[in-house]
């Protein structure tokens, strides 16, 4: 038995995975991916709670959290596709009119 | 009985002349301004006239409420309308003198621009007039007396593109404020103490209180405050400064409001609260000593003025101080036939000075007129009615009203020989000074330039001051301004035929309880009527003897007379520094403290520096503060993830303790 501490320790290294990833790199598609790193960082320590106390809620939330980030990555992906054909590029850098 | 004069109509007519003329008459043909302005003027007149016909059956005082104004719990003020004896003269007076001073000034204004306008604030002025005089509460009243203080401003600043002009409206408007003042708090002392502002109330009210002998008490306070509100309107010391300005007027205008209308409210007023101040004698010396004093001071700079207005406008003063003295000593009803005498004479003395400008080319310097006699004969033979009037020749009408006042002045319980010398001195001063400008205005050579050679199309004579009428060449007035010269000049000698006796007893329903027995014992006068009728007499032939001699026969001894004074005559002639001393003692700390710590003080370094402070402040901080919302999306990831990690960190802390 794998103990929950272990669980805990990779999900928080994922997460912190994903929150680097999302602040140093420059291309969209990148960040987008660093977020679902970040949420699958979280949902591993839900289902580990889950597993650990025996109870059903956390692995529902689960499921909740992986419809929500399906959905986000749909819409996500149409606005990407978007902003390249306008811009012609997907540094963020670059894509910056709301920037004072 | 109650039988409805419509009263409400009297005052109203007049408004709609005004609010046509004013609104509309800019397009209208001067020949359908004139036709507004007389229409509704006249027809306030015929008005009073039917109001007078019907009067002898009305039960006095008449009475007639047209609407509720204002109900504030017990206080309880209408647009209502009261007439009495003192009103119908008033009312006869106001429309009377009104619509002839109308009717010259469409002669006299001709010529200016702004013809409309003039006629517009004329009959503005009628209005508020006369609500003044026909108002049942003291609200009412002060609607009115505001109203007629605001045509007087709009009148005096009729040629407003003149600085001095423009200065005298406003002085006349803020030294009026300070009278105004005492007025409104005697208002708000009678709605503090009795409950109401109608005349019938409040004097119900007051009927049974005993006279204030022992010191100062409401009545006397508020009789005073009165005083003060009449000092302003009605130009009395210590407030009389802005009549002699108001002379920047149109000369109607002068007529009109400054001599024999608005200028009275004042003594109309005392005169209306005459319950009040039969019970508080302090209250009614300080108005015989203030009308005394006004007469005699204003008399004696009457004398050395050389412009013809500011001569008549002294007068004025002097004359109202004659009205607050005969209030003083408790004759209200003969300061009530003066006021009327006095409409009369000096209305007519303005309309012929007016006249007398109009000749000559807009000149005002009397040093500049001389030997008129023979070019306007009408100007001259009614203003020698007036001038003899005035002076106090029997049986013209301002002997009646003079004399008798002087009689009461020394006879009254409340009157002293005091009281009567100074006015009898008075009425020598005016006799002299009205007949000194008789004399240079017509008599002697015409010391002008140019007159009588003047192609009488050559253009204008320049004029330094007042009105400009450039005709060249002395030439008498049209018709339109004489006929008013002529029936005030009838007036003028007949008007005191009725005699103080029978006046005294037509207003006696009003005045019924002057004088109660209470007060002093009656004084047993030392010398007979007679006897100061004929002093009184003697001492305007003194004054017109004077100024025979000096202004007809030795022309050259003035100015001796005048070097031998030396510094007393400088003084007289600079009117005693007077407008200096106010404007050192109070203009000037007004203007400096309002600059220097009002404006500049509290204004510019509190306020202002508190509210721009903060707009200032809020600017700063967000100035740093933006710096944060940089538009880069991961420089917001990253604060996210900071203040997540400050929350985890507390958290665990928070937990490990």
């Amino acid at each position: 038995m794998v103990p929950l501490s272990y669980y805990l320790a990779l999900s928080g290294i994922l997460f912190a995975c994903g929150v680097t990833g999302f602040l140093i790199k420059r291309n969209i598609i990148t960040i987008f991916m660093s977020i679902e790193l970040m949420l699958n960082g979280v949902n591993l320590s839900f289902v580990a709670f889950a597993a650990h106390w025996h109870a059903l809620s956390g692995q529902v939330f689960v499921f909740f959290v992986m419809v929500v980030a399906a959905a986000e990555t749909a819409v996500g992906l149409a606005i990407i596709i978007a902003v390249y054909r306008t811009r012609e590029t997907l540094n963020v850098d670059q894509i910056n009119l709301l920037k004072l | 009985m109650t039988t409805s004069l419509h009263l409400w109509l009297i005052p109203l007519l007049p408004l709609i002349g005004a609010a046509i003329n004013g609104l509309l008459g800019k397009k209208f043909s001067r020949q359908n301004v004139v036709r507004v302005a007389l229409i509704f003027c006249g027809a306030a007149f015929a008005m009073a006239l039917y109001v007078a016909y019907r009067f002898p059956s009305l039960a006095m005082p008449h009475l007639e409420t047209v609407a509720p104004w204002i109900r504030i719990g017990s206080l309880q003020v209408d647009f209502a309308f009261y007439l009495d004896q003192l009103s119908l003269v008033m009312l006869l007076v106001v429309t009377g003198v009104g619509f002839l001073i109308h009717i010259y000034s469409v002669g006299y204004m001709w010529e200016e621009g702004g013809f409309y306008r003039f006629f517009s604030y004329l009959n503005l002025f009628m209005f508020f007039m006369l609500t003044l005089v026909l108002a049942s509460n003291y609200l009412m009243m002060f609607i009115g007396w505001e109203g007629v203080g605001l045509a007087s401003y709009l009148l005096i600043g009729f040629w407003f593109t003149k600085d001095s002009a423009a200065a005298a409206g406003k002085k006349a408007f803020i030294v009026n404020r300070i009278g105004d003042f005492g007025f409104l708090i005697a208002l708000f002392l009678l709605i503090k103490h009795f409950g109401s502002l109608n005349f019938v109330e409040v004097f119900q009210s007051i009927s049974p209180l005993k006279p204030e002998t022992a010191g100062i008490g409401l009545l006397t306070t508020i009789g005073i405050l009165l005083m003060l509100g009449a000092c302003g309107k009605s130009a009395q010391i210590p407030l009389y400064v802005w009549l002699p300005d108001a002379m920047e007027g149109p000369t109607p205008v002068s007529a009109l409001i400054h001599a024999a209308t608005m200028v009275t409210a004042g003594v109309y007023m005392v005169s209306r609260s005459h319950v009040i101040f039969e019970r508080a004698p302090w209250a009614l010396m300080v108005v015989a000593i203030i009308g005394t004093l006004t007469a005699f001071f204003a008399a004696t700079i009457g004398i050395c003025q050389t412009d013809i207005k500011k001569v008549l406008a002294y007068s004025t003063v002097s004359q109202l101080g004659y009205m607050f003295m005969a209030c003083g000593v408790g004759a209200f009803s003969m300061g009530i036939f003066h006021l009327m005498t006095h409409a009369f004479f000096k209305g007519l003395l303005f309309l012929a000075a007016g006249s007398v400008i109009h000749a000559v080319g807009g000149e005002q310097d009397m040093r500049k007129m001389g030997g008129l006699r023979t070019k306007i004969p009408w100007t001259f033979w009614t203003m020698t009615a007036a001038t003899f009037a005035i002076a106090g020749f029997p049986p013209l009408a301002g002997f009646y009203s003079k004399d008798a006042i002087l009689w009461q002045a020394y006879s009254s319980p409340y009157g002293s020989w005091v009281y009567w010398f100074v006015g009898v001195f008075t009425a020598f001063l005016t006799s002299f000074y009205m007949f000194r400008q008789w004399f240079l205005t017509f008599f002697g050579e015409y010391r002008g330039e140019g007159g009588e050679h003047h192609d009488p199309h050559a253009g204008a004579v320049s004029a330094p001051h007042g009105d400009e009428h450039g005709h060249g060449g002395i030439h008498e007035s049209p018709k339109v301004m004489l006929v008013p010269l002529v029936v005030l000049a009838v007036f003028s000698v007949i008007g005191g035929w009725v005699g103080s006796a029978r006046f005294g007893g037509f207003l006696s329903p009003v005045f019924h309880s002057a004088l109660p027995a209470v007060q002093m014992a009656a004084r047993e006068p030392g010398l007979s009527e007679g006897v100061l009728t004929v002093i009184s007499v003697l001492a305007a032939l003194f004054g017109f003897g004077l100024a025979w001699l000096l202004y007809k026969q030795r022309p050259q001894l003035p100015r001796q007379i005048a070097e031998t004074l030396g510094g007393f005559y400088v003084a007289v002639l600079n009117k005693y520094y007077v407008d200096e001393i106010y404007a050192t003692l109070f203009v000037k700390p007004l203007v400096d403290g309002s600059t220097h710590i009002l404006w500049q003080g509290i204004d510019r370094d509190v306020i202002d520096a508190a509210v721009d402070g903060g707009a200032d402040g809020a600017r700063e901080v967000s100035d740093t503060v933006r710096h944060m919302q940089s538009g880069n999306l991961r420089s917001y990831a990253g604060w996210i993830a900071a203040g997540a990690a400050v929350v985890i960190v507390y958290m665990i802390w928070m937990g490990t303790r």
